[in-house]
């Protein structure tokens, strides 16, 4: 591309700058998120305003096209990639102005499952969402998920199975989370090539969720219910 | 050159390739998140069982028991440094059951995925892919496998790196992707692409296809969508029997041997020459696909109403395919370059 195609992120305006940072999460180019981060961090942006405007608003449009084919899982390992470059600067920031948090998820494929290309694609899409991830990786018993729920206090549990013969596993997780009174006490979200929607509610779970895309709109939208009952509770 | 493959093919016109092992060795007693091919040498009677089960329900040609014997899945079982035994072993015992049978049956190698993304998106080098997969097909060829067979492939790169394994094996191959995802590859493949890609190997693969992914009808428009280029080589077709469903605590997949037959014939007719199952797929299903093939002959290719009027509905409105391409979104203007 020649010179005269450049664009010099520093000499847009705000609204610019924004849409220019739009296409380059869509093109998952890290540096250019990066530096468009630091240029509004020295206009002085809110960093949960960089976070929510421009990274999460990016990440929502690759969300959107993965979920109706029109973007498949390598742009959106690009573009999650390019959101870290820009959450990494963002993360001390928000911690010290105690920046409202998103949501906090804690995942793992269940017992008996090792298949994890899908539960870290839906943990790389939560982040990108800005959401705080806790991955307990493959193959996690029941006890794995209640010491990391005590551990972390997460506001979501996400369980991942590609089996047919694991995914029954996470109604052992749900049972167990019932009797011991918790189960209310978190969003129970669940997904893996096999499921689907018939299977998430006969096990209890809160919702199934088809792709990495919908994961993210499920979570934001229990959240989102998650706050309205605790205000008029 | 010549290959027992592609003699009973040309002799037969037709094989039926065999149907599930997952499902079928957790019948038999495999427990969750245990690696199936430690069972080569630990359950040797029980992979026998499998393999027979297909030779006798008529299968023309089985895979080994050796889907995960990569260094990259065996490594979640400590058992990294065992690769190479596991897929011998699982060759030896096909070649034994193989060797026995009536007719000629074709042992097949199979090799899966490494389960890792490779680069520049993932971590996983092309020189260790190959690596990889040179290692697992020495192994199966060590044991006597005509072929070698990769399946549940995504990423285009993987196969790349495949084919150079079993060149480096000298190991002759097949290999099917796997179309989940809106009728296309994980990782984005369609139809159209994969003959494209799978044209410009420089070790090309003797047969090519699609396995497992979701459901008959939509094995059988990526068949479809593979004749449509007109492709070089054989097509494989390997769908599973139907859709997982959960019943009272456990699974059962909703394909009947009757689907099954029915989906045999369709694929055939879409102009696949070797045709089998994936997961749900058991001897009853594949006796039935053995009668229907037989006692038929090649039809006309159905249309996609058709496929959805006798096996059901598609997962997804397209697959990426002739005119049903997404519009891309609009965009500013990419730059630096």
């Amino acid at each position: 591309m020649s010179d005269e195609d450049d664009i010099i992120l520093s000499e847009l305006d705000d609204e610019e700058l924004v849409a220019q940072m739009f296409d380059d999460l869509y093109d998952g180019l890290k540096e250019e998120i990066e530096e468009g981060v630091n240029i509004l961090l020295e206009r002085e942006w809110a960093p949960y305003d960089i976070l929510t405007k421009a990274l999460v608003g990016g990440m929502t449009i690759v969300g959107h096209d993965f979920r109706d084919g029109i973007l498949f899982v390598p742009e959106v390992l690009l573009a999650a990639n390019a959101m870290k470059g820009g959450m990494a600067i963002l993360k001390p920031l928000l911690a010290e102005t105690g920046a409202p948090r998103v949501g906090k998820m804690v995942i793992g494929t269940v017992k008996g499952d090792i298949h994890d290309i899908g539960k870290n694609l839906v943990g790389m899409m939560m982040e990108g969402a800005g959401f705080e991830v806790v991955d307990l990786g493959i193959n996690n018993a029941v006890e794995a998920y209640l010491e990391a729920m005590e551990a972390e206090g997460p506001d979501i549990l996400g369980m991942s199975a590609l089996l047919t013969t694991t995914m029954p596993y996470m109604k052992v997780v749900i049972d167990t989370m019932v009797e011991q009174g918790i189960r209310d006490d978190y969003i129970v979200l669940v997904g893996g090539a096999p499921l689907n929607e018939e299977f998430g509610k006969a096990i209890g779970a809160d919702a199934y969720c088809r792709d990495a895309a919908v994961a993210v709109e499920t979570a934001k939208e229990w959240m989102g219910r998650k706050h309205n009952s605790m205000q008029s509770a | 050159m010549t290959n027992p493959f592609i003699d009973l093919l040309a002799q037969k016109g037709t094989l039926l390739a065999d149907g599930a092992t997952g499902t079928n060795l957790f019948n038999m007693g495999l427990m969750s998140g245990d690696a199936p091919e430690l069972w080569n040498t630990d359950e040797p009677a029980k992979i026998t069982t499998l393999y027979k089960g297909a030779v006798d329900a008529g299968s023309d040609l089985f895979l080994t028991n050796s889907f995960g014997a990569n260094a990259s899945r065996l490594k979640l079982h400590g058992a990294e440094k065992r690769v190479h035994e596991l897929a011998r072993v699982s060759a030896e015992l096909a070649r034994n059951v193989a060797d026995k049978a009536e007719r000629k049956v074709i042992v097949a190698g199979s090799v899966g995925p490494t389960g890792e993304i490779m680069e520049p998106v993932g971590t996983l080098s092309h020189a260790l892919a190959v690596e990889m997969f040179h290692e697992a097909a020495d192994g199966l060829k060590a044991g006597g496998a005509d072929i070698g067979w990769l399946e549940t492939i995504s990423a285009p790169e993987e196969y790349r790196a495949a084919a150079e394994g079993f060149a480096l094996a000298g190991l002759p191959w097949c290999g099917t992707m796997s179309f989940d995802t809106a009728g296309r590859t994980m990782m984005g493949l369609t139809s159209e692409g994969m003959v494209d890609m799978v044209d410009g190997l420089e070790n090309a693969p003797l047969a090519f296809g699609a396995n497992c992914g979701t459901g008959a009808s939509d094995l059988l428009r990526t068949v479809l969508g593979f004749a449509a280029k007109d492709p070089a080589r054989p097509i494989i077709a390997k769908g599973n029997a139907g859709i997982p469903k959960y019943h009272d605590g456990h699974i059962h997949y909703d394909g009947t041997p009757e689907l099954m037959g029915d989906y045999a014939v369709m694929a055939r007719d879409c102009g696949a020459s070797v045709i089998g199952g994936c997961c749900g797929t058991m001897p009853a299903h594949l006796a039935v696909m053995r009668d229907r093939l037989d006692s038929t002959e090649k039809g006309e290719a159905p249309s996609l109403d058709q496929i959805v009027a006798a096996l059901g509905d598609f997962s997804s409105a397209g697959d990426g395919t002739g005119e049903d391409v997404a519009p891309k979104r609009e965009r500013r203007g990419r730059r630096r370059s």
